[in-house]
């Protein structure tokens, strides 16, 4: 029997977005303190440290993001422990989401100039100090901009957990879809909610990107 | 340390103790060679120029002394302290030995007064209240206490790399190491800087400074070295130094850097 799209549909799809919302932020706060623990390995005085951290970013950047969700998904279920579908696709996300982060953080802290770490060394500063005081403030500073457009990314990428069976707001779409039969609206109304969410992220990349692009003291 | 220098590196008769101590030192980029058995002694107070065509080897001379390239043969004792056996030791002689670069290195997110404290407060352990006071006492030293709040961004090539000197002083260091500090400056603002290191040798500071300002030389050296090709090949007192090189490469060299 095939419902009607009504407001009841339409608010049950916006009361995914939490869900969604909810994904995208474990998975950035995660992805970010394992991310800047990647772009230190890489960037670190010992080889081994770079070699390990390098492998890690070319085996989760190299693989599609849904494997990997399968990956933890249907791995931590084949050793027995049953995972919720949020936390495996919070696991899955935040190990994505490091990998990215690693290498944009990476390059940021790359590129402050040879000439700071030197100034650095030669006043006796240790690696701790110099990272945290003098290269981290100035590379954060490049970094906030790529760092908000891989944001956007990533909201956009929750909608995969849709496949391990994470409600949020594209299974929400299916789940209203196979009720309604409404594929175009229904879709289509996801789709907007999803651009609702991330064009102001991409228009504020854009404001910090122009803000931090020019100024420079 | 006062272990007998090779003749070729000490002028006779100077009873200072031997502050930094070059013997042998070795060093390599790779396959290429840069420094070439490289002896040379500089006593406490003395004050070195060191000059020669680019790619010579002055800037990886002087930064094998506070270890920024490892040296991969011969040593280098600055103070009693071996540099690269211990990183006990590296730190010791980093916190010692103080340097300005040709391109300042001024920490651009960082207001002047937070450059010149940082390193006082992290490495020497003092309270902010002290390092302040350090700081504003050679800021003073170099004429620009009223920056103090600024940011490097915001002063003249000339008053950033006295910044940088100040910086580097309020480490208290027993030797400063200059690297060409006034090639990146405009002509105008070269003396303010020059004016800045000459009351610091006349303070009795140690320094060993790259540079071709030969005014500069001439008027603060005890020795002028000439280096080329990763050797030092002929050093000396300033007077017989200009007036009488030795060397063909030398007399080459001081005929360019002089005439124009
Ligand atoms: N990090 C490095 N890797 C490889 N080679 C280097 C490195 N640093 C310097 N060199 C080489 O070593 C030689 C000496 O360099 P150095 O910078 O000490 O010369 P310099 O006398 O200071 O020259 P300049 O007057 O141009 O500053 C040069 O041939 C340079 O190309
Ligand atoms: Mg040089």
């Amino acid at each position: 029997m095939i419902r009607q799209f009504t407001s009841a549909e339409f608010f049950f799809l916006l009361s995914a977005v939490r869900w969604t919302l909810l994904l995208s932020a474990i998975a950035f706060a995660g992805g970010a303190a394992l991310g800047l623990l990647v772009a230190l390995a890489r960037t670190a005085p010992w080889q081994w440290l770079r070699a390990t951290a390098g492998a890690y970013i070319l085996v989760f950047q190299g693989t599609p993001l849904l494997m990997q969700l399968f990956l933890v998904f249907f791995g931590a279920t084949m050793v027995g422990a049953s995972v919720d579908p949020l936390a495996a696709a919070a696991i899955g996300l935040t190990l994505n989401a490091a990998a990215f982060l690693g290498e944009i953080w990476r390059g940021c802290i790359q590129a402050i100039p040879k000439g700071q770490w030197e100034a650095s060394t030669a006043l006796g500063l240790h690696y701790v100090t110099r990272m945290r005081e003098i290269i981290l403030p100035q590379a954060a500073k490049i970094a906030v901009a790529p760092t908000v457009g891989f944001l956007v990314m990533l909201v956009k990428s929750t909608s995969l957990a849709s496949i391990i069976g994470f409600v949020e707001l594209t299974r929400a779409g299916q789940i209203v879809n196979n009720a309604t039969f409404r594929p175009f609206l229904v879709f289509g109304i996801v789709a907007a909610i999803y651009f609702a969410l991330c064009w102001p992220l991409s228009l504020y990349a854009r404001h910090l990107e122009k803000r931090f692009g020019t100024v420079s003291r | 340390m006062l272990t007998p220098a090779p003749a070729d590196s000490t002028p006779a008769g100077d009873a200072r103790p031997v502050m930094i101590r070059m013997a042998g030192v070795e060093k390599y980029y790779g396959t290429y060679h840069a420094l070439k058995a490289v002896n040379l002694d500089v006593h406490q107070g003395e004050r070195i120029v060191i000059c020669g065509p680019s790619g010579s080897g002055k800037s990886t001379l002087i930064r094998c002394i506070n270890a920024l390239e490892h040296h991969q043969g011969g040593e280098i004792v600055v103070d009693g302290t071996q540099v690269g056996k211990s990183s006990r030791g590296l730190d010791k002689v980093r916190a010692e030995v103080g340097m300005v670069f040709q391109s300042f290195n001024l920490f651009p997110h960082l207001t002047v007064l937070q450059n010149c404290t940082l390193a006082p407060r992290k490495v020497r352990g003092l309270a902010p209240k002290e390092a302040e006071a350090i700081a504003m006492k050679y800021l003073e030293r170099v004429r620009i206490p009223e920056q103090a709040n600024k940011y490097p961004g915001q002063l003249s090539g000339g008053q950033q790399q006295r910044v940088a000197i100040a910086r580097a002083l309020c480490m208290a260091p027993k030797v400063m190491l200059f690297d060409e500090p006034t090639s990146a400056l405009d002509p105008e603002m070269v003396k303010e800087v020059l004016d800045t290191m000459i009351s610091l040798a006349q303070d009795g500071m140690t320094m060993i400074c790259v540079t071709h300002e030969m005014g500069f030389a001439r008027q603060v050296a005890d020795r002028v070295i000439f280096m080329d090709k990763g050797e030092i090949v002929e050093e000396g007192p300033p007077a017989t130094f200009f007036a009488n090189p030795k060397s063909e490469r030398t007399r080459t060299f001081l005929g360019q850097i002089l005439h124009h």
